[in-house]
């Protein structure tokens, strides 16, 4: 146990705009699970692809064994016997289990016998209690079962040292829970893990050692048996914070969405949403809790417009055209999308155009067509920066320079900040932010709630849907396979839901 | 008489089909590691020309189809240069080839027309080339139409049983996770790349050498342009590149079987049947749909970079 297979010193890694690692000292011993722990954009992926090779450190030393090492490529680290899982999945869709397995694989020769690939998975599963279909196409199959594939690419070449980036992201707290066995398996076997993380309560349920990365710095090392989430959280973050919000009580009333038996497609022209049916109330909030890719995106595009789809939604009794946005902006729907750099903001233009590019065709906000007056939106937007507490130089500044948590200030004021919405779809809201833009999310959502408006939540965080909404439903394979109380007490039921067990 | 318009029509589809052959298998290769090459058209003059140069001066027809497909490599390592490790458009860098190929070809080629130069002849096949009909038609053909045969199971084989022909499809498909295997992203869309304009180069070394042995100006005559569309209607596959490009070979020779039988349609419009069935199949296949339904390699035409961070 007291082996150091890894050794990290003084590792610096700057980007255009940022420096994502600062002289960060990592170590990891044989048979050991070390977690990195941080907040998303503290620099935990970056370090783990510059050990993978990925990246190339701008300075800094990394040891295997206790040798120096140059990792130029992931070839190299694979030959140093390192694998890791990223957060986007290195599966080749089109192939199967047995080629994703067998690709880049040394002793290929010049035609692969997958029938040997095949049988020593088969053999491996077994051992790990792993399952996967060796057949099945990667598209055809869940993430969970991606990220099992993942686990035995790793497992296939022997890799030593294990790197997974935030594995559980994807997962059902009951997968999870599986991961966790086989990671207990594979170190028991001799491999040592890093688990990269940012949820504290799984890092202290797997970890042995936690080191914590706060802007690209190491704030510190703990053992996870002399540590707490408290403690944690406050290295985490740098002040202690809990994110306990005032939730008003529900006092939902008149119907605002009505949606009925919806279907709709994804890009592959598959069906991805199968006949949805629900309704959200004036002052409720209703979450829609899911593994991501159960429909979540197909979902939200298609009642805001941007999809078509079958089946009906009515907003205020008033049936809604598909797949046209303006009719939204007319009944005063907001949205905040998934993705706000690619969805949300045009990235190019500056902050003040932002704010009001849904008003130009809003009747309450009467412009020149044919002759436009910047200083008309100039002016009023000073008071969203106000207001939202945007923090920016000037509102000339282009939005693409903005950070998560201003961009997404941005997007809430222009959503919501313009017109009082009656119906606001909200789709991950807090992704990526940090805990104060977190926190400005939040409340500006139960602000909305107070005044009437209906909520759609769409998250992938339970703790946020169960902070903010009145009403769980799961999303499962395009269906809503049931609904719950946002409450931790109806975890384990709503955990099961998302694999897919009925109630 | 009859007939000998079918036979005719026929091994006239095999030997127009045969550049289209080569250009559309060696621009599947390309597209499947995740390049797109439109300067087909260019590579293939530019392979024309060479082949008839130097058959012209040396008299010798191997070295010159050698220095054709060279040349085609040559061109398409310029593109590969550009659109890999300069990361410039590859639509842009594309149709500049086609224009380099055309302006050189033309200027070069000035003092060759009208010249006569050593080409290929017909080579029957002993036994396969007596059966009737089918033996004159397919087996009584020159060497090169008989490679094209060849490269097509050899082709299929190396893309689904080998390994190098997965990790070409990994390649093409995500490179990101090919390049997590280890394995060289830059260097096999290089290879490939070449490969392409080799492949480029062969089918203009056949229409100079073979087909109409002869050098004139633009004698590729669109057929690059026809290779690219043949590409998606194949959905890179090369087994139905080969149907494709004996198929379109077919309706460019129509014309004279048309002629000779006297159907009532002017010559113009027959001229225009092959182009016209590939602005078809372009409109068919670049509906979204369509391509993410049959397989186009999903990172066809982006240039991968390691480092990016958004």
């Amino acid at each position: 146990m007291n082996e150091t297979v890894l050794e990290l010193t003084k590792i610096v890694k700057r980007f255009p705009s940022l420096t994502a690692n600062d002289n960060v000292d990592f170590d990891l011993k044989k048979g050991e699970v070390h977690a990195l722990l941080g907040e998303n954009g503290a620099g935990k992926s970056t370090l783990m692809n510059i050990v993978y090779g990925i990246y190339k450190a701008d300075s800094g030393d990394v040891k295997i064994n206790g040798k120096k090492v140059e990792i130029s490529s992931p070839r190299k680290a694979i030959e140093y016997g390192i694998g890791m899982i990223q957060q986007h999945f290195s599966l080749v869709p089109s192939f199967d289990v047995t080629q994703n397995v067998a690709l880049g694989l040394k002793d290929l020769g010049i035609i692969p016998d997958l029938s040997k690939v095949k049988k020593q998975i088969i053999e491996i599963s077994k051992k790990y209690k792993i399952s996967v279909d060796p057949d099945a196409k990667i598209w055809q199959i869940s993430a969970g079962e991606q990220q099992r594939v993942e686990i035995i690419k790793l497992l296939y070449v022997k890799s030593q040292i294990m790197i997974l980036d935030e594995p559980t992201a994807i997962l059902t707290p009951q997968e999870a829970e599986g991961l966790f066995e086989t990671i207990r398996e594979m170190t028991k076997n001799g491999a040592s893990v890093i688990f990269i993380s940012h949820k504290l309560k799984e890092v202290l349920e797997i970890s042995d050692r936690i080191t914590v990365l706060r802007h690209g710095k190491v704030i510190g090392s703990v053992k996870t048996s002399e540590t707490d989430e408290n403690e944690l959280a406050k290295m985490m973050v740098g002040r202690e914070v809990v994110i306990k919000i005032e939730k008003p009580p529900s006092k939902a009333s008149g119907e605002i969405l009505k949606v009925d038996d919806l279907h709709v497609m994804n890009d592959k022209g598959l069906e991805a949403v199968k006949g949805v049916s629900f309704d959200v109330r004036s002052g409720e909030v209703l979450g829609i809790a899911g593994v991501e890719g159960n429909g979540q995106k197909e979902l939200s595009e298609a009642l805001y417009g941007m999809r078509n789809y079958r089946g009906t939604v009515t907003v205020e009794g008033i049936r809604v055209k598909p797949g046209n946005v303006m009719d939204r902006i007319k009944h005063h729907v907001a949205y905040i999308p998934q993705d706000r750099k690619a969805d949300a903001l045009c990235g190019g233009l500056p902050i003040y155009q932002n704010l009001f590019i849904k008003a130009f065709s809003s009747p309450s906000m009467r412009f020149n067509p044919y002759f436009f007056v910047p200083e008309r939106l100039r002016s009023p937007s000073l008071k969203f920066i106000k207001d939202y507490s945007i923090s920016a130089s000037s509102v000339d500044l282009e939005a693409k320079f903005l950070s998560g948590g201003n961009m997404q200030k941005v997007v809430l004021a222009r959503e919501i900040g313009n017109n009082s919405p009656k119906l606001i779809i909200a789709v991950h809201p807090t992704r990526g932010l940090d805990v104060g833009a977190e926190e400005f999310v939040y409340n500006v959502l139960m602000d909305q709630k107070a005044r009437g408006a209906a909520i759609l939540l769409i998250a992938g965080d339970l703790f946020e849907i169960f902070n903010l909404s009145d009403r769980v439903a799961v999303l499962y394979e395009g269906q809503i396979i049931g609904y719950s109380q946002p409450d931790e007490s109806h975890l384990e039921e709503i955990g099961l839901m998302m694999a897919g067990v009925k109630k | 008489m009859n007939q000998d318009i079918i036979t005719s029509t026929l091994s006239g589809a095999l030997r127009s089909g045969t550049p289209l052959l080569f250009a559309t298998l060696g621009e599947i290769l390309a597209e499947r590691s995740g390049v797109l090459n439109l300067g087909l058209e260019g590579m293939m003059l530019m392979g024309a020309f060479t082949g008839f140069s130097v058959s012209y001066i040396t008299g010798n027809l191997w070295l010159a189809v050698m220095a054709a497909i060279l040349v085609g490599g040559l061109m398409a390592s310029l593109h590969a240069f550009m659109s890999i490790t300069l990361r410039v458009n590859q639509v842009v860098s594309g149709l500049a080839l086609v224009f380099l190929g055309e302006g050189l070809s033309g200027f070069w080629g000035h003092g060759f027309v009208g010249m006569q130069a050593e080409s290929f002849n017909n080579i029957k096949i002993p036994f396969l080339g007596d059966i009737p009909y089918v033996g004159t038609i397919v087996f009584d053909r020159d060497i090169l139409v008989y490679i094209g045969y060849i490269a097509v199971p050899v082709i299929w084989w190396f893309l689904y049983k080998t390994t190098a022909g997965m990790n070409l499809r990994a390649v093409g498909e995500s490179p990101d996770a090919a390049d997590a295997r280890g394995i060289n992203v830059v260097l096999t869309r290089y290879i490939y790349t070449i490969i392409g304009g080799f492949f480029s180069g062969l089918a203009g070394a056949y229409i100079s050498l073979a087909y109409t042995p002869m050098w004139v100006q633009d004698m590729t005559a669109g057929r690059g342009w026809i290779a690219v569309a043949l590409v998606i209607f194949a959905i890179w596959d090369p087994v139905i590149a080969l149907i494709g490009a004996y198929a379109f070979g077919g309706i460019s020779v129509l014309q004279f079987s048309f002629q000779i039988i006297q159907v009532p349609i002017p010559v113009n419009i027959m001229n225009m049947f092959p182009y016209l069935f590939t602005i078809f199949v372009m409109l068919f296949a670049s509906s979204n749909k369509i391509k993410k339904r049959f397989g186009a390699p999903s990172a066809l035409g982006i240039p991968y970079s390691r480092e990016e961070k958004t």
